[in-house]
């Protein structure tokens, strides 16, 4: 962007104008996408894309205009502060936040734009076809995206950022049919910046095939509550949807309500439960160093001992309930004004071990890796890739997978026991407001609820 | 020359056989309530191109927003066609496309502070049925022009207008959540606000009180909101030809076969006049048509793009669906589900124990491909004796829906639009999985 609005355009476009606060953003992202499904590569193709954006706050009301053309910036900002001053209000409060001036490199490991297309596809073709030729698979989908995004951000307040971004994403998905029934194993892996572990899913690609032809002879569970072991990826949703959401003070900072229920210094799980949200947790999916209003990543600690301690801000959820910013304002491209979203966020680990954890259960489900999860602050809902059942301490014959949902007040507390062994999901995309998939990463140990509503799909 | 006739000219200098440009240029307002209050007004203004190329028979694909980025799009595209899937079809060239309404003077011209004016009206009513709810709206209106056109001669172009509104409401006592909402979309200025209203205030009628359930199985209404939400993808995504040449598509063997009951029939229609998912052509520039999809329970025809048409032997139904950095892929359009003959309050009478649901979150997760749906009943009432005699809650219900619609025990006689592009009836089925928490 930086080829067609300089600095000194940017700068200009901001000042003198009759608002609270105005910022600018500008994007340039380019992105490689290729999908097959069954034996057919169904699609590869490239997207470039390039717009920004300017807010503005007058009197406590908010003006946003998103752009392609990147002529007439200071028109745009024009624009959106009167936007603004048309919504009129209460008064602008946004948190404190020195300037920052800073051009941030990027993170990179192994660089995916350094890969050949030829190269990308061979990989794909490669685990297609393993998946395949495990006997009973009937089809495929495998979706792979590759997107490099520079962010140009300044602010009335004098910021200047400039950010680079490169995120990589895998979906390997194996079905089997059979009879008219059908299952399906699927997987996402993700990073930030490193096409590593893309090239490391032979292994995946084979077992995806293999759990979806067993499924097919597996039963579906029986429906009910049950002891609910989660395996680390699958904690990690859970964590994201049960409890990560709640952590957004968008939902909180305007609802009386939801801030009684949400008081810090309340307990809200056993002493061992510690909970934390990050992208100053270097190196993954969610990780970056200024958030989108130019606020320097935190790792915030959300739940310490069982208690609640902290949550998860933007300049205004922070300004208007006085507590500290955590740099988790962000935005999923250009079009969209930032909001509160997660970044990384975990369970912490504890020291039960694996056999400890299953060693207690008599009947109940062990629970893997992930579909999806939903939240509705008070009940959230998350679906297992895999699923087991625990019967005396051991785990048992795989069922179907299950959906686990729960009342995450109940559930929370219901954490008895959590492991040594944290690990992250890094292949999901958050949503929110229609801004998705918003990369994220969560993660968690292997974790043991009591009283888990288990739906037998 | 335009600047598709420059994106199709230096495709053509680069060699390819074939090439088509999809052109999207739009003006979008949101309008953004919180906390009963208005705190945004939004304006989107956004254009792109998508080139794809045939190259050597296979397809290349790239999209930009850059402006005037000619050389950049056709580059990318080009070099990505060596690595594409090999073409089963031609575009389209010229076609005879119905006339199709979309565009209202009206809308276009419709004021941020009319906008606002709707979106509290939406609030207030909310309110005055109970004043504890906090509630966020959006209204949105968008114009829009799409143009697609290809080397084989074709280029069709049409504006269209966009009008939606959206409310919702929470309501806290104590951990105890409440949500109900609701919102519609039209490209006409007729939306009903009273619609909107009417229907929330039942919500929140219905859901005064809590009510407890049980696992067991039991019969489920699911309001058209209800079959929105939980059943429309997993039986839309079985009547893609993609899936159903693949073989993962559950009806992939069942053309011709009376899969459902006797009384449902179900059809895909692009030609309805105003409805946000019309369109005279379909994302590929093939003319849009009425596709019966069900007839008397009975399976029709299936949904088809123009590469899937012709990996299948099958003729494309103007079913391609995209955003401007997306490739074609199946997708309904207006999905039109005949009325039955019994009204909802019939429904609920018939029911000794049994469910309604509203609202599900998560349904879309699992195994959609197969056809289940299992999701938290988010809101949705239990029935007692042929009453509605409150809310549920920690209750998931579970399915699959090529099972249930086989197994509907009625068919509700008033329809309304769902999200702007389904318009259904209410949906008894007679018994689905019903699991609770303690």
């Amino acid at each position: 962007m930086a080829e067609l609005v300089s600095r000194d355009e940017v700068e200009s476009a901001l000042s003198g104008h009759k608002a609270d606060y105005v910022e600018v953003r500008l994007d340039d992202t380019s992105s490689n996408r290729i999908v097959y499904r069954g034996q057919e590569l169904e699609e590869i193709g490239r997207t470039r894309s390039f717009g920004g954006n300017a807010r503005a706050l007058v009197d406590g009301g908010w003006g946003f205009v998103s752009f392609n053309e990147p002529t007439g910036l200071r028109e745009r900002v024009a624009e959106a502060v009167e936007q603004a001053r048309h919504v009129g209000g209460e008064g602008s409060r946004l948190a404190a936040l020195d300037p920052v001036v800073d051009t941030v490199p990027l993170h990179l490991g192994k660089d995916p734009r350094k890969i050949t297309l030829a190269r990308k596809k061979e990989i794909m073709d490669r685990y297609n076809e393993i998946m395949l030729s495990v006997p009973g698979v009937t089809s495929t989908n495998i979706v792979y995206r590759d997107e490099h995004k520079q962010t140009v951000f300044a602010s009335s307040e004098g910021s200047y950022i400039e950010q680079g971004r490169i995120d990589v994403v895998s979906r390997l998905a194996a079905t089997a049919r059979k009879n008219g029934d059908m299952q399906q194993s699927s997987m996402s892996l993700g990073s930030l910046g490193d096409f590593t572990y893309i090239e490391q899913m032979d292994e995946a690609a084979k077992e995806m095939g293999e759990k979806a032809v067993e499924l097919l002879a597996a039963p579906y569970a029986k429906a009910g509550t049950y002891p609910v072991v989660l395996d680390p990826i699958l904690a990690g949703v859970f964590c994201h949807e049960a409890f990560g959401h709640l952590s957004e003070s968008d939902f909180v900072y305007e609802n009386d309500r939801m801030k009684e229920i949400m008081v810090l210094g309340s307990e809200f799980g056993q002493k061992h439960l510690n909970i934390v949200d990050g992208a100053a947790v270097p190196g993954l999916r969610g990780s970056f160093k200024y958030d989108d209003e130019g606020v320097p990543a935190t790792k915030t600690d959300l739940i310490r001992d069982g208690v609640l301690v902290g949550r998860l801000h933007s300049r205004e959820t922070a300004g208007k309930m006085v507590e500290p910013l955590s740099g988790n304002a962000r935005a999923l491209d250009y079009r969209f004004p930032p909001i509160v979203r997660m970044t990384n966020t975990y369970i912490e680990p504890a020291d039960t071990p694996f056999e400890e954890i299953i060693a207690d259960v008599k009947e109940g489900v062990y629970a893997k890796n992930w579909y999806g999860g939903q939240t509705s602050m008070e009940m959230f809902t998350f679906s297992a890739g895999e699923a087991y059942m625990i019967r005396n301490g051991k785990v048992a014959e795989p069922v179907r997978p299950v959906k686990l949902t729960g009342n995450l007040f109940t559930t929370l507390k219901n954490i008895d026991a959590i492991g040594d062994d944290l690990d992250f999901n890094q292949g999901g995309g958050c949503g929110k407001g229609g801004q998705m998939p918003l990369p994220v990463s969560n993660g968690s140990p292997h974790i043991r609820i009591q009283d888990c509503v288990v739906g037998d799909r | 020359m335009t600047l598709i006739e420059s994106i199709l000219d230096a495709a053509k200098k680069r060699g390819v056989q074939q090439a088509e440009v999809l052109r999207v240029a739009s003006e979008e307002t949101p309008v953004v309530f919180e906390a009963n209050r208005l705190k945004e007004i939004n304006s989107r203004h956004s254009s792109g191109s998508a080139l794809r190329v045939i190259v050597d028979g296979r397809i290349g694909f790239a999209s930009s927003t850059k402006p005037g980025d000619v050389e950049g799009l056709v580059e990318a595209a080009v070099e990505t066609a060596p690595f594409g899937p090999e073409a089963k079809f031609d575009f389209p060239g010229q076609v005879k496309a119905p006339a199709v309404a979309l565009y209202d003077e009206a809308l276009a011209e419709r004021s941020v502070d009319e906008m606002v004016k709707d979106g509290q009206k939406l609030i207030d009513g909310i309110r005055d049925a109970n004043s504890e709810f906090i509630c966020e709206a959006h209204v949105r209106r968008s114009v829009s022009n799409m143009t697609i056109a290809d080397s084989n001669g074709g280029s069709y172009s049409y504006e269209s207008t966009t009008y939606s509104a959206f409310v919702s409401g929470t309501l806290i006592r104590g951990t105890d959540m409440l949500f109900v909402g609701d919102g519609e979309a039209t490209c006409k200025d007729d939306l009903d606000l009273n619609l909107i209203e009417g229907s929330v205030r039942q919500q929140i009628e219905y859901a005064k009180t809590n009510a407890a359930t049980r696992t067991a199985e039991m019969p489920v209404i699911f309001t058209a909101n209800g079959v929105g939400g939980a059943l429309a993808m997993p039986l839309m995504l079985a009547f893609s030809g993609r899936n159903v040449y693949q073989g993962q598509s559950p009806l992939a063997d069942a053309l011709g076969e009376a899969k459902y009951d006797a009384r449902l029939s179900i059809n895909d229609d692009a030609t309805l006049a105003y409805r946000p998912a019309s369109r005279p052509v379909d994302d590929e520039g093939v003319a849009s048509r009425r596709t019966v999809l069900v007839e008397g329970g009975v399976v029709k025809n299936f949904l088809y793009d123009l590469q899937g048409a012709g990996l299948a032997g099958a003729n494309s139904t103007a079913s391609a669906s995209r955003s401007l950095t997306t490739q074609p892929t199946v997708s309904a359009s207006c999905l039109v589900i005949e009325p039955g003959d019994v009204s909802f309050d019939e429904m609920v009478r018939g029911v000794k124990e049994g469910l309604v649901v509203e609202e599900m979150i998560g349904a879309g997760q699992g195994n959609v491909m197969g056809g289940d749906f299992s999701g938290n009943v988010l809101l949705g009432y239990k029935i007692e004796n042929g009453e509605i005699v409150g809310r549920v809650k920690d209750t998931i219900v579970a399915g699959n829906v090529h099972t249930a619609l086989g197994d509907l025990e009625g068919i509700g006689k008033d329809r309304r639009w769902v999200g702007g592009s389904l318009l259904t009836p209410p949906m008894m089925v007679a018994k689905l999985t019903v699991s609770a928490g303690s």
